[in-house]
């Protein structure tokens, strides 16, 4: 069977993650900006789960560090999830910009 | 003796002192602490007597050893020489008359006697350390209720001078912890191993080169504690924004921190530094002596006097180190001791002055000495032992100085040591101007209702007084205490 | 050799009173304080007659000349082994005489003091101080240690501070007394400089070896001091030359003399004691006590005769001009210190060379009675009078015989009549100068014509000139005040008999009397001059003095003006040392060197303003700098380090 070469994946896995970054960035919404963490860790993992298969094809490392992230970024959605609500609450809004009490 | 007692009295006390109830419990509690501290100094010093009598001729005495932190070498390490033993003694006076002039501070007195035991117990704990490491632990344990001291209880400009005190301060303290770990990184005591422990490190000693670097940091961070020119300028600040008693434990304890500092680790552990360095520190301790004394004859404030005149007389322990005789380094020590007592006894009397006729300046005062013979006594006397009465601590201290300067044949050292000389005249004007305003002279008709010295002002007038005649008029026992610690000094500056 | 040791108790009788005075404070034993100095100034006068007597006639002799004897020495403080402070007591010729003077004069101004300072508020604190002082003096006098000496010399400053200050709610006391501390301080800076540089060459602080070292020509320590040198003086001549510095200043040579005249405004016996009789003869003593050294140091020994010279004739003419009595003593004392000086500084060592040294301690002897009789005699005028101008005296003999009676003494004696004490011994002093130096014996002559006339133009002044207002029912004094009197009197008369060669001399060997009634002319002559001049114009009120000023013009207002010395002293302290080093270097202080440090700090705080920005409070720019971070750090680890 033909191998997809691993460039191709990287090509992906990069545009994934400057499209995480750019939402990131550029989004005032804080659930749009956590789905763009998402995305920026889901980069990671196709890297991880991609560098596994290819350079250390005998190893398993890569395929649980992907499932280590898979759980963390779980949990971490779980918590920012909390902290929008919390702030909804305070704030009555979403938007990042509209919190920015925490400075100098 | 155990000589982490002398940690665990101030400790215990400063703890006593948060569990009492109100102004009355407190200074009993206070007083009672600090005296049986004073107790204990002096059954220090009279067990050293009797040890060295005894032809105990170790170089520290009563070591004790606690290892605190294994990876690093970071011992509890404490032991006692002739110097030390001066400077506790110094300590204990100071602070047993501090606490008695601070009889009546109503303002958080809780707290205020708290840290002022709590800044003792610093002092003790540095003036015994053997372990570079705890030793900087103690400096800035000495530090930190200077600046709460200065910045709640304070008159004037406090916060200014507080902040400005603290903040020198740690800058000497941030030198001090570059040299002090030069010195560690540069040791070797065995194996290639690190050690903060001073006499192991005197031992094996250091590199010259590493000596020429880590000096200047050393000596210059323990200067700044000790008002070394041009890091004089917290000296007038801090002490005038500050309340009598850590007026007191400022001029008569923490700067000698510094001096002992200057001797203790940078002088004896790096003597080939001090060698090379030793004609800037001469030519700083002139300027700072000549130079303050200049300074302190403008001044209006009597605070401002003493608190220049302080920067003009720690010039001497400057200048004694510098000169690196052992006859000078004696006269250093003296000269701190005896620093420490007149200048604690002259903010005493400023601060009693002070606490009556409400102003500090001296064109408002006027013939204090008919309404206030006592306050006025001490006055002259502490001002006469400034100017370097004989009879008084400060003739002995200075004349060591100077006979021990002169023994460094060098020509611009003895220039520089007749130019010191010449501060002598200096100080007469501005003392005797201080003394002929305020003291002596017409009285205003405002003051004639003032009384003179309550029981616990005069206690602590005498315990001072006490100090300073006893040096004075035989100085023969501290030159004797003194004189085996500097020895062990000199033998290592000349081995080099 | 006899045991001096009970010496001791001389100094330190003085030294419990003053402890006991001190303590007791301003209300206890102020009734009793008089009477307490005096008993124990009585035991030390008897205990140091006592031992003169023993010293003198019975067992101070080794051989045929006068021994040194160390009666006690206690080591004070150790510098290093050989180089020590000792508290000591030493006996020697010019010492016990110098016992005998202070002890006796102080007794007698103790007893004058408890009716002159009756009624004082502060007596006690009055008596302890002259106690204070009289053992300060007494333990400078018998040290055996120049450290000792200059301990003591210190101690006698600060007395004298203290009693010139007596009254000190007086502005005008209390500007003198600082000022003669200050004065004698800034000499004694020259005095301790040149006890570093004697002590560092002869390795001692003990006179007895300074003298042997620096003497002996083989000595390392005469090579050492003659082989330094710092500009172009060698070590020698400079560490002499301080130490004469400050003798001077002790003793009011010109030009360290400005604050003598001003120390009058102590209570008058204590100029007594300290400012005629005792503390100011200290430098005389002192230069006596390094004679030895002093006369191998031809520069030294210049120094100090022209200084003494010059002290005594600018002062001399200074009195001739002054109006207030006490004032014009002052300036007598330091004209007679002067003679004391040069007399010095012509002398000899050893023999008839030694003829100077004999002279100016015969003087200094003499002068310690009259110079101390005139000023108690003052003391009892001014307290009689309530004033010090001679304008509102005149006349008093009628109503203070005493006074009048041993005044007249004592300005006898000081003008050099016959057979008064101070014609023996200004005598002698002449006739050293006459052969050594004819230029100082020309200006001895002077000064000899000079001193007659202003004295009586006091004595003519007070007692006589105009009748006095009635004041029959003001009595002339107490008898505590007269006794003093009297025997001071009685002592001007005798003293000058005695045969002081015999006693003391500059090597302890008799020294046969020199009295050639040809030589005394020209002395006799002059002052007799003087004293007629004196009474021409005083003794009857006239115009004749403001005639004679304004003919004399320029100089009498210079001299009235005591020749602007203090004016001098005063722009240099005031417009250069307070205004061009003490102004600016406070200015310095406060502005430059704690304007770095405060620039230090506020340089922080804004540099800390600039960049706080940075700390928005945006999550998403946070995230920017974040991310630019890690791109930088890849960009460095990447194409850079690696």
């Amino acid at each position: 069977m033909q191998q997809i070469p691993i460039e191709h994946i990287l090509f992906v896995s990069t545009a994934l993650f400057f499209i995480g970054m750019y939402g990131l960035f550029t989004r005032r919404n804080m659930i749009t900006m956590l789905m763009s963490i998402e995305l920026i860790l889901n980069s990671v993992n196709i890297n991880f789960v991609a560098f596994n298969k290819y350079l250390f094809p005998g190893k398993l490392d890569g395929i649980f560090f992907t499932i280590f992230i898979i759980t963390v970024a779980a949990a971490e959605a779980a918590i920012t999830i909390a902290i929008i609500i919390n702030l909804y609450r305070t704030h009555k809004s979403i938007d990042v910009e509209d919190a920015t009490e925490l400075k100098y | 003796m155990f000589l982490p007692t002398l940690i665990f009295v101030p400790s215990l006390t400063a703890l006593a002192v948060l569990v009492c109830k109100g102004l009355k419990q407190v200074r009993v509690v206070a007083l009672a602490g600090s005296l049986v501290q004073l107790v204990l100094s002096l059954l220090l010093f009279v067990q050293y007597r009797q040890e060295r009598n005894a032809g105990n001729d170790a170089q520290w005495l009563w070591e004790w050893d606690y290892t605190w932190f294994e990876p690093l070498h970071i011992n509890f390490r404490v032991g006692v020489d002739g110097i030390s033993i001066a400077m506790i003694l110094l300590t204990a006076f100071v602070v047993a008359a501090g606490v008695l002039v601070s009889w009546t501070m109503e303002k958080l007195s809780k707290e205020f006697f708290f840290l002022l035991i709590f800044l003792g117990m610093g002092a003790y704990g540095f003036f015994i350390s053997l372990d570079l490491f705890t030793l900087f632990f103690f400096l800035e344990v000495a530090v930190i209720p200077k600046f709460l001291l200065i910045g709640i209880w304070g008159s004037g400009k406090k916060e200014y001078s507080a902040m400005k005190l603290a903040l020198m301060l740690m800058g000497g303290s941030a030198l001090v912890l570059v040299g002090v770990l030069g010195i560690y990184f540069n040791s070797d005591i065995g194996n290639g191993q690190h050690s903060f422990d001073l006499v192991a490190i005197a031992q094996t000693g250091i590199s010259p080169q590493a000596q020429n670097i880590f000096f200047p940091f050393a000596f210059a961070g323990f200067g700044i504690f000790t008002a070394l020119f041009p890091f004089h300028t917290w000296v007038p600040d801090g002490h005038s924004s500050a309340p009598t008693a850590a007026s007191m434990f400022l001029a008569g304890i923490s700067m000698k921190l510094g001096g002992y500092g200057c001797l203790r680790v940078a002088t004896y552990l790096m003597p080939e530094g001090a060698q090379t360095y030793a004609w800037i520190i001469i030519l700083l301790a002139t300027i700072a002596i000549l130079y303050g004394a200049f300074a302190t004859m403008m001044q209006t404030d009597l605070k401002y006097i003493n608190a220049y005149s302080s920067v003009s007389h720690c010039g001497f322990v400057l200048l004694g180190i510098g000169m690196l005789t052992q006859i000078s380094i004696t006269g250093a020590v003296l000269q701190m001791v005896s620093h420490g007592l007149m200048t604690a006894l002259f903010f005493a009397a400023i601060g009693m002055i002070y606490e009556r006729t409400h102003t500090r300046m001296v064109a408002q005062l006027g013939g204090l000495l008919k309404v206030m013979p006592f306050i006025s006594t001490v006055f002259v006397i502490a001002g006469l032992c400034s100017l370097g009465l004989p009879g008084l601590s400060g003739f002995v201290a200075e004349m060591t100085v100077f006979v021990g300067s002169w023994q460094n044949a060098d020509t611009w050292y003895r220039v520089a040591t007749i130019l010191a000389c010449a501060s002598i005249v200096v100080t007469a004007v501005y003392i005797l101007r201080a003394t002929g305003k305020a003291i002596m002279g017409p009285m205003s008709n405002a003051y004639d209702n003032l009384a003179d010295a309550r029981w616990n002002e005069k206690l602590a007038a005498g315990i001072l007084v006490i100090g300073i005649l006893a040096m004075g008029i035989a100085p023969f026992w501290i030159q004797d205490l003194v004189k085996p610690g500097t020895e062990s000094i000199v033998q290592r500056l000349l081995g080099f | 050799m006899a045991d001096y040791s009970y010496i001791a108790l001389v100094p330190l009788l003085p030294l419990a009173t003053f402890v006991l005075l001190g303590l007791a404070g301003k209300n206890r034993l102020v009734k009793w304080s008089g009477y307490i100095g005096s008993a124990t100034m009585l035991g030390s006068a008897v205990i140091s007659l006592y031992a003169a007597y023993q010293y003198f006639f019975v067992n101070g002799k080794t051989g045929d000349a006068y021994a040194e004897i160390t009666a006690l020495r206690y080591t004070w403080l150790e510098f290093a082994p050989g180089l020590s402070i000792d508290m000591g007591i030493i006996l020697d010729s010019i010492s016990v005489m110098m016992l005998v003077v202070v002890s006796f004069i102080s007794l007698m101004v103790h007893i004058y003091s408890v009716g002159y300072m009756k009624g004082e508020e502060r007596v006690t604190t009055y008596f302890s101080f002259l106690s204070l002082f009289t053992f300060s003096m007494l333990a400078l006098v018998v040290s055996s240690n120049i450290f000792q000496i200059y301990i003591f010399w210190e101690l006698v400053g600060v007395s004298s501070y203290l009693l010139i200050g007596f009254y000190y709610q007086k502005p005008s006391a209390v500007a003198a007394s600082k000022k003669a501390f200050i004065v004698t301080r800034f000499a004694d800076l020259g005095f301790l400089v040149g006890i570093l540089i004697l002590a560092f060459y002869s390795g001692s602080f003990d006179i007895g070896t300074i003298i042997n070292r620096a003497t002996d020509s083989q000595s390392e320590a005469f090579t050492g001091l003659v082989s330094a040198g710092f500009l172009g003086m060698s070590a020698l001549t400079w560490s002499l030359v301080l130490v004469f510095a400050g003798g001077a200043g002790k003793s009011a040579m010109f030009p360290l003399h400005i604050w003598l005249p001003d120390a009058m405004e102590g209570p008058t016996p204590v100029s007594a004691l300290i400012h005629a009789a005792t503390m100011v003869v200290a430098g005389v003593y002192l230069v006596a006590r390094l004679f030895p050294v002093f006369y191998i140091d031809e520069i030294a020994m210049q120094v100090v005769t022209y200084v003494g010279a010059i002290s005594a004739l600018v002062a001399a003419i200074i009195a001739c001009t002054q109006t207030d009595i006490k004032r014009i003593l002052a300036y007598s004392t330091m004209s007679q210190i002067g003679y004391m000086m040069f007399a010095l500084g012509v002398s000899g060592y050893g023999g008839e060379e030694g003829l100077g040294y004999t002279a100016s301690m015969f003087h200094l002897f003499t002068h310690a009675f009259f110079k101390s009789l005139l000023f108690l005699g003052a003391g009892a005028i001014i307290h009689f009078v309530h004033s010090n101008e001679m304008k509102d005296m005149g006349g008093l003999r009628k109503w203070m015989p005493v006074t009048h009676i041993t005044f007249l003494i004592a300005c006898l004696a000081i003008a050099g009549v016959p057979p008064f004490a101070g014609f023996f011994s200004k005598e002698e002093i002449l006739l050293a100068a006459y052969q050594s130096d004819k230029i100082v014996y020309g200006i001895g002559l002077f000064v000899a014509a000079l001193t007659a006339f202003y004295m009586f133009r006091l004595y003519f002044s007070v007692f006589w000139k105009k009748e006095a207002a009635d004041a029959s029912h003001h009595g002339e004094g107490t008898w505590s005040m007269k006794l003093p009197l009297i025997v001071l009197a009685g002592c001007t008369v005798v003293v000058g008999f005695i045969h002081f060669g015999n006693y003391i001399s500059s090597d302890g060997a008799p020294l046969p009397t020199h009295f050639d009634i040809r030589f005394s002319i020209a002395p006799v002559v002059s002052a007799v001059a003087g004293i007629l001049l004196a009474a021409y114009l005083y003794k009857k009120e006239s115009d004749r003095p403001a005639k004679f000023a304004t003919a004399l013009g320029r100089l009498y207002r210079a001299a009235y003006k005591k020749f602007y010395i203090d004016e001098i002293y005063l722009f240099i302290t005031k417009k250069i040392i307070f205004n061009l080093i003490g102004a600016p270097a406070a200015w310095f202080d406060r502005n430059i060197v704690d304007g770095i440090m405060n620039l230090l700090a506020s340089g922080t705080a804004r540099t800390a303003a600039l960049i706080k920005g940075m700390q928005s409070g945006r999550v998403q720019s946070y995230a920017l700098y974040f991310f630019g971070g890690v791109v930088a750090l890849a960009i460095l680890l990447i194409y850079i380090w690696i």
